[in-house]
């Protein structure tokens, strides 16, 4: 669990630096996350104390966003003064983009398998 | 103990880290707690009543967010290691992105730059500043790679934050609503917008409606990562100068 917890953090250590290094605009979790991936992929077969940590890691992912969502305090003036455009976009722009994108990919991905399209009355 | 006494503990308390972590995990167990007893309904999300309560708390007890933060900041780093873990779950859809690979890179290249586009185009129309501009552009994406782009291109990352988590908000409890108003049924497409659109908060909602949702929304969810984080600062630094 350590090793596990340690070899992610590696990664992520190694993008900051990456990022930091060659100035680049890409955050390095990001950079840390394509190496983890890459690794895997070379793998093949990762351990199971990796995929346990990174789970258990995801089990409740919207907890760690809670700190950051508090800072809605320290914007309350910002939010007064641009709250239509603010909520505009972010209301029709997000579910614009759900639905644009769901009839896309239903439209290119291959024919569903049953199963995999919701029923009626479901 | 007096009134006195009571303020002279709090004044104690708030300045221990210990305090804003043990806040935060409390406030989202009782969200989480309130989430379950509503059935699971959308509309209780734990995330907004957790935020909802600390909020209140600090309002009511004059506390300043930086204390607060001072504790929480342990919880917040690990949205760095969090998001260096998504590779795993990616990893397992290995297979499926095999099959599919064309598709789905373009997938979601599209609502990348549709969930920017649209949302710097509108908020612009709507007369944002141009800070609120750069810092809404990246709001599909999960909160620490947002509040980096959002960083890079001249944003505000806690207003960026706030953005990404509404964001998701809205994209998991009024998402599969419009989605069923359109009849959208195949649950791979419907759970890859969910990820694409909402990120994180999507992707939760999605695993608990449907196992195949779940799976491509947190596929999209991680492409969509690394698609908006390398593209959105060049194109930015490009358009805008």
């Amino acid at each position: 669990m350590i090793a596990a917890f340690a070899l992610i953090l590696v990664c992520q250590l190694f993008g900051e630096v990456v990022s930091e290094l060659f100035d680049l605009p890409v955050p390095g979790p990001v950079i840390g996350l394509v190496l983890l991936f890459v690794g895997l992929l070379i793998k093949r077969y990762p351990p199971k104390v990796l995929t346990d940590a990174a789970d258990n890691l995801l089990m409740h992912f919207s907890l760690l966003f809670v700190p950051a969502g508090v800072g809605v305090v320290t914007q309350i003036d910002r939010l007064k003064g641009d709250w239509l455009p603010i909520a505009a976009a972010l209301i029709v722009s997000t579910l614009l983009t759900m639905v644009l994108t769901a009839f896309l990919m239903s439209k290119l991905l291959p024919k569903a398998k049953p199963g995999e399209t919701l029923e009626d009355g479901q | 103990m007096n009134e006195a006494d009571i303020t002279q503990l709090w004044v104690y308390l708030s300045a221990k880290p210990l305090t804003g972590l043990t806040i935060t995990l409390v406030a989202y167990a009782i969200g989480f707690w309130l989430y379950q007893k509503s059935d699971r309904n959308p509309i209780c999300n734990p995330v907004v009543i957790a935020i909802a309560l600390i909020a209140l708390l600090l309002k009511v007890t004059g506390t300043p967010y930086a204390t607060y933060f001072e504790g929480a900041q342990f919880v917040h780093f690990l949205l760095g290691p969090a998001t260096v873990a998504l590779a795993v779950p990616l990893f397992r859809q290995t297979e499926t992105l095999k099959r599919a690979l064309p598709v789905i890179a373009f997938g979601v290249l599209f609502g990348s730059l549709v969930a920017s586009a649209s949302t710097v185009i509108l908020a612009w129309a709507l007369g944002a500043s141009p800070e609120t501009l750069a810092s809404l552009a990246p709001k599909s994406v999960t909160t620490p790679v947002a509040m980096g782009i959002a960083e890079n291109i001249g944003g505000v990352p806690a207003l960026t934050a706030v953005c990404v988590i509404a964001t998701g908000i809205v994209g998991a409890t009024l998402g599969p609503m419009v989605m069923n108003m359109v009849r959208l049924k195949d649950w791979r497409a419907r759970g890859f917008a969910m990820g694409v659109a909402s990120h994180g908060i999507g992707t939760a909602r999605a695993f608990q409606v449907n196992e195949t949702a779940g799976a491509f929304s947190g596929l999209a969810m991680g492409l969509n990562t690394l698609a908006t984080a390398l593209t959105i600062p060049f194109l930015w630094h490009w358009i805008f100068g």
